[in-house]
């Protein structure tokens, strides 16, 4: 199934090619016999920052209940692509997408779409822990709260615990739910970050750098709670250390100049790239 | 000898003594005394400090001293009663001498000691200038000589400049202060002597403002403060009612939902507000706001006073309006982006995004922001004279004509001045608490600002 997607993409980028002198670039794709099911795709997007375009026509499948990392040199766009999953980009002016991401079938970009439930939808954590400054439990309800997801205080009480329970945070704040969020160590910020994402149930969740703010110890704790997560959530990571990428990711994307250049299973890519410029960033002889 | 001269004799020195230092040091690099330490424009400017420093320090304590000591010599030429009674008539006397010694006429007849102190003065005058400014410019001559004898390669002028202006910095700010100082001391000094006159209880306690003017004739009046201290109360109430709303909710407006084009175009036309003389609004508010407001009272059956608390309170907000938004914009936008991505993020529209987090991390914030607008309102003056009535009576209804703290000081320090009685001394105590009052409330709200922005670091 997968293959017959890639060369579909294929097809339709060869077509805007003749259009586009700008966007001659060929994304190469190994297919991944073994991957899920994609729900979530994304078709020809380029973005535009003011006159400024920082996307070219960019390409994917994202395969569910699996972690697909992106990589790149730094400005190459991974974060823009990133928030184009959950629109983000909406909130920053003078930002322009074009093209199509679509999760089951349904246009993300589509004018009656709901912005606000699609996030619900596709959850994201950024790369500084950025908790509220409420109470550890108000960070986590914020989402639900909103959503109305809870009928009574001990509903929310219960996805509350839940949540934190899936970011293996619970063991290390029961105690002191009602203290500051921001009182918390880096990496237990950044799990309460994840906590607090999960509390609305989303099904995609985005990690931009999750653990660039992070030491190696925090970072081992967030890249095992990835793996976890990994068989319930389709999870899409930015990260810029190759090991991060090959330790916790099943697919992987290598951007470059705005351009997707190579995407197929991990392992293919950090083994075998078939394309220059990847094996020269994974090599570090550019980045 | 006057001071535009002095300046320019410092000015030309101060070249001077640069140029020296400059040439001498390059004249030694270039002569081959080693490699030097400092640029040779440090060494200029060290030797400049030098040379000035002294000279300015000389004409600096006989700008600060030389009164008193021209006053001292007068005395000793004056008659010995007139010295020993004192008080008025010999203040009087030393200026008439001072007057007759420049060669200004003096009204009236002009006594036998008086033209002889003026002689005697005017020559010690000359003498003093020319002592003066000699040995400053003598002082600065040498200093010049012997910083010049310290150029060498090794000399660190550049850091001896850096010191030299730490020190001036440090002077300036010395300056700043003292003067905050001495206007404290003098309102404290001038409150306890009208606090001899009447007793503190009556004063911050009273209910009744009626100041008899001593020229009217009939007792020493009555110098309640609670009238006044309720119509300022009122009046920022009323200020603070409209200024808040509008003024935060204009903030938000700009931070968050305005495009860039429009922000760049109504951000500046709301700060005009700000840049408005505040007797500009009081004729707006006595001229246009009175009127239609008592107009609009005649209509829907309320008898609403042209010049009112109400009057005042309405047009005071509207100038302290941009005061309001633009302290909240500069804090709604320190908080950070981050939160509200993280907001966003988690489905919350944008209005869910400012009540919930935006606001709540800024509050602290804007609690400040609204305590320094209160101390604007309490302290503001030429609204309120033109456009509150000039009633000082305790009274509730907004509608009515009020007076409030600084009306009073006005009313009180205009006219019959001669600040030996209470009823110009009272203007001293009402600035105290005045200042006292708005001391406070600054202090608490840079309390809360600082507070604020540390969580942010
Ligand atoms: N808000 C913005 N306004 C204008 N240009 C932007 C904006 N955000 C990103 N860009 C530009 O878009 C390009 C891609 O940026 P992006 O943040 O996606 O890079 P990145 O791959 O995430 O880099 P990094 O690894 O450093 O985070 C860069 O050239 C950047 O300058
Ligand atoms: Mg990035």
């Amino acid at each position: 199934m997968n293959q017959v997607l890639t060369s579909r993409s294929a097809l339709e980028m060869s077509a805007t090619h003749s259009k586009d002198a700008l966007a001659s670039h060929q994304t190469v794709r190994t297919p991944d016999p073994d991957a899920h099911p994609s729900r979530l795709r994304a078709d020809g997007v380029s973005v535009f920052y003011g006159d400024k375009q920082a996307l070219f026509d960019v390409s994917i499948d994202i395969p569910e209940k699996s972690v697909s990392a992106l990589i790149g040199p730094s400005g190459c766009g991974k974060s823009t692509f990133l928030r184009c999953i959950n629109r983000m980009n909406d909130t920053i002016e003078g930002c322009k997408v074009t093209g199509d991401i679509t999760l089951d079938g349904q246009n993300l970009y589509d004018g009656n779409l709901d912005v606000v439930e699609l996030r619900a939808r596709i959850g994201m954590v950024f790369q500084k822990p950025n908790p509220f400054p409420k109470s550890i439990f108000e960070n986590v309800a914020y989402g639900p709260k909103i959503h109305g997801l809870a009928r009574n205080k001990t509903d929310l009480e219960e996805i509350v615990v839940t949540s934190l329970q899936k970011a293996g945070l619970f063991e290390e704040v029961k105690d002191r739910l009602h203290s500051p969020g921001t009182g918390l160590s880096g990496g237990q910020q950044q799990r309460l970050c994840i906590a607090r994402a999960m509390a609305v149930g989303p099904e995609v969740i985005l990690m931009d750098e999750p653990c660039s703010a992070l030491d190696p110890i925090a970072t081992a704790i967030i890249e095992e709670l990835i793996d976890e997560l990994r068989s319930n959530y389709t999870i899409v990571i930015v990260t810029h250390s190759m090991q991060q990428a090959a330790r916790v990711s099943q697919k992987t994307a290598f951007f470059h100049l705005g351009k997707l250049i190579e995407e197929g299973p991990t392992e293919a890519i950090f083994t075998n790239p078939r394309e220059k410029r990847t094996q020269d960033y994974i090599t570090g002889r550019i980045g | 000898m006057n001071s535009l001269m002095i300046a320019a004799i410092l000015l030309v020195l101060l070249g001077l003594a640069y140029q020296v230092g400059w040439s001498r040091s390059r004249a030694l690099a270039t002569s081959g005394g080693g490699r030097f330490h400092s640029r040779f424009h440090y060494h200029g400017a060290l030797v400049a400090i030098w040379a000035v420093a002294p000279a300015a320090l000389i004409l600096g304590l006989w700008a600060l001293f030389g009164q008193t000591v021209s006053a001292s010599y007068v005395q000793s030429l004056l008659p010995v009663e007139l010295v020993s009674a004192g008080g008025n008539p010999l203040a009087t006397a030393i200026s008439r001498v001072r007057a007759l010694a420049s060669g200004y006429g003096v009204a009236g007849e002009v006594a036998d000691y008086e033209a002889a102190a003026a002689d005697a003065l005017a020559r010690f005058q000359l003498i003093v200038t020319l002592i003066v400014v000699g040995s400053a410019a003598a002082c600065g001559i040498l200093a010049l000589l012997f910083a010049r004898r310290r150029i060498t390669p090794r000399l660190r002028a550049r850091n001896q400049v850096e010191r030299a202006i730490t020190l001036l910095l440090v002077a300036c700010s010395a300056i700043a202060i003292l003067t905050t100082v001495g206007i404290v001391a003098s309102l404290v000094s001038e409150a306890i002597r009208f606090f001899t006159f009447v007793n503190p209880l009556d004063f911050f306690f009273g209910t009744v403002w009626n100041p008899v003017f001593s020229s009217t004739g009939g007792g020493s009046g009555r110098y309640g403060l609670l009238p006044l201290l309720w119509g300022t109360t009122m009046i920022a109430i009323i200020a603070m009612l409209v200024a808040l709303p509008i003024g935060l909710m204009t903030a938000i407006y700009l931070n968050q939902y305005a495009p860039r084009g429009v922000r760049a175009v109504v951000k500046p036309i709301v700060e005009i507000l700000a840049g408005i003389p505040t007797i500009v609004y009081g004729f707006f508010a006595l001229t246009t706001v009175g009127p239609f407001l008592s107009g609009f009272g005649a209509m829907i059956g309320l008898d609403i006073r042209g010049t009112s608390a109400l009057t005042a309170g309405l047009v005071m907000g509207i100038m302290i309006i941009p005061f309001i938004s633009s302290l909240s914009d500069d804090i709604l936008s320190q908080v950070p982006t981050s939160l509200r991505d993280g907001s966003y993020g988690l489905g919350a529209t944008q209005s869910e995004t400012i009540r919930r987090v935006l606001l709540p991390a800024a509050l602290p914030g804007i609690v400040g922001a609204f305590l320094l607008a209160v101390s604007r309102a309490i302290g503001e003056t030429m609204i309120v004279v033109l456009a509150a009535g000039n009633s000082p009576v305790l009274r509730a209804n907004p509608l009515e004509p009020t007076s409030t703290v600084t009306v009073s000081i006005v009313n009180q320090l205009t006219g019959d001045t001669d600040f030996t009685g209470p009823q110009s001394l009272v203007a001293f105590a009402l600035g105290l608490t005045l200042f006292v009052i708005t001391l406070c409330l600054n202090v608490v709200a840079l309390y809360i600002v600082r507070r604020f922005r540390e969580q942010y670091d």
